[in-house]
């Protein structure tokens, strides 16, 4: 029993309907962790991507430096860190917030390429015509380079959410209560890890899936006449 | 008559290389000036100077009384947004690569900086767009999308969105030069009815000379970032005193 739950192990499709609810509890959990984990990566790296164009060579240097650091060391390193490490400074975060920003800031430095991919898709002449024009640089990012950058990057920021979903397991190591820490919860309580662990995986097959349509709906919805995408 | 550009002693380096040395040039208002010279001459960088395209390193520069501040070492102008916006308010550019938004119908490139820029009100925008259109004889073309025209109509719709933002001074920096040569004529004679107007300055970088001698008031040949010779057309291209300036000539109208 767990929260008040009762489960029923008298067959293994009985054992998987009763642990249902308890594991939609972990898949709320998840599907928070990914929402603010990716809200996270689709700002900050945004403003990294902006502020590695910087014209001073300081900061765009140190944005080029950290954002190679963090896409170059494993996110469970990360994690670690920023869960046994950061309470040192005097910050202390719930698991969980500690949880979404480690899943956020590694995959910012993913997304901060692809957003600086976007903008220097954008060829030089058409800064100097926004230029020549007398716009002023936030009408260039809002009326030329974001409309033709939007339609260019969601495939690939589309296929980072996926990938971010898929990896809020991680989370359940630093103890946030998600599908899989509930399933391997579960599963010490009743010896039986297989019918927890194939539901947690069963649940992830569908989630995804309706993710990656989403994706393409969203896609395929973004006006890009005239854009040459290729 | 006053000058509506002045270059005085004005220096452009990229890097170690010196573009313009110690230029000084001047523009009367409505005047039309060729600048013709072989490339790496300096001539299309007098007008990314003038389109604060690019900085320069010293010297003055005013523009219908409105100075430019040279800049030093860091290659970034000195003068504030602001500045930089007022400068540009007087000045339009043609591009050799005509550099239309590909994601904006032609209508919408016209319309989208006398909208966004100048306030002006969108009904308003549009229908001296279709004017400019229509005078550029590319109505029918207004709500196609730049990949669907031609170079030489790309070009006159480019000319159009600069005329749309009422420059007093307009910059061609080789307007031809990326055309098919079947092209070349419809732009050319655009240019060529712009510059009946009276009150339009027109610097026009360019190497149709037969081009440049029917429009222009005065021809300037560039050599290493200095006006090597100019004068009126027909005296430039008949009886041309420096050899510098024959050589060139000779090279261009017989090559």
């Amino acid at each position: 029993m767990m929260y008040g739950y009762e489960w029923d192990t008298s067959s293994a499709l009985a054992f998987a309907l009763s642990i249902l609810p308890i594991l939609g509890i972990g898949l709320l959990v998840t599907l928070q962790a990914a929402a603010v984990g990716y809200a996270i990566a689709l700002v900050l790296g945004l403003v990294l991507a902006l502020l590695r164009r910087s014209r001073y060579k300081v900061i765009s240097w140190t944005v080029a430096c950290f954002t190679e650091f963090v896409r170059d060391t494993p996110l469970l390193v990360q994690l670690f860190f920023l869960y046994y490490v950061l309470p040192d400074f005097g910050i202390v975060l719930p698991a969980f917030m500690t949880g979404a920003l480690a899943l956020g800031l590694q995959y910012s430095a993913y997304t901060s390429e692809v957003y600086r991919g976007g903008i220097n898709a954008i060829q030089r002449g058409q800064w100097e015509a926004a230029t020549a024009l007398n716009l002023t640089r936030f009408q260039t990012y809002r009326d030329i380079v974001v409309p033709q950058m939007v339609p260019r990057i969601v495939p690939a920021l589309g296929n980072y959410l996926v990938s971010m979903l898929k990896e809020t397991p991680v989370l359940s190591v630093v103890t946030v209560l998600d599908m899989l820490a509930l399933a391997n919860m579960i599963g010490e309580r009743t010896f039986d890890y297989l019918v927890p662990l194939s539901m947690v995986g069963l649940i992830f097959l569908p989630m995804v899936l309706i993710c990656s349509a989403l994706i393409h709906l969203v896609e395929r919805a973004l006006p890009k006449s005239g854009i040459p995408l290729r | 008559m006053t000058s509506i550009i002045r270059f005085q002693n004005v220096t452009k380096r990229f890097g170690a290389l010196t573009v313009l040395d110690n230029f000084n040039f001047d523009v009367r208002q409505g005047e039309k000036v060729t600048l013709i010279g072989p490339s790496g001459s300096g001539k299309s960088t007098v007008l990314r100077i003038l389109m604060t395209l690019e900085p320069f390193q010293e010297g003055q520069l005013e523009l219908a009384g409105i100075g430019y501040h040279e800049s030093h070492g860091r290659g970034d102008f000195k003068a504030s947004d602001r500045h930089l916006h007022k400068i540009r308010s007087n000045v339009g550019m043609v591009f050799q690569s005509f550099n239309l938004f590909p994601h904006m119908t032609v209508l919408r490139n016209i319309v989208e900086a006398p909208v966004a820029v100048l306030k002006m009100k969108r009904e308003e925008a549009e229908s001296r767009a279709v004017e400019l259109l229509r005078m550029v004889g590319l109505l029918d073309k207004k709500d196609q999308y730049p990949s669907q025209l031609s170079g030489g109509q790309q070009q006159r719709v480019a000319i159009a969105r600069a005329l749309a933002m009422r420059p007093r001074v307009l910059l061609f920096d080789e307007p031809t030069s990326a055309l098919d040569p079947q092209l070349v004529g419809e732009v050319l004679g655009v240019i060529r009815n712009l510059a009946q107007e009276h009150d339009l300055t027109m610097l026009l970088v360019t190497h149709e000379m037969r081009f440049a001698r029917e429009v222009s008031d005065r021809v300037c040949f560039f050599d290493k970032g200095r006006i090597v010779e100019q004068g009126e057309p027909d005296r430039f291209f008949t009886n041309p005193e420096q050899p510098r300036t024959r050589e060139f000539l000779s090279s261009v109208l017989n090559g």
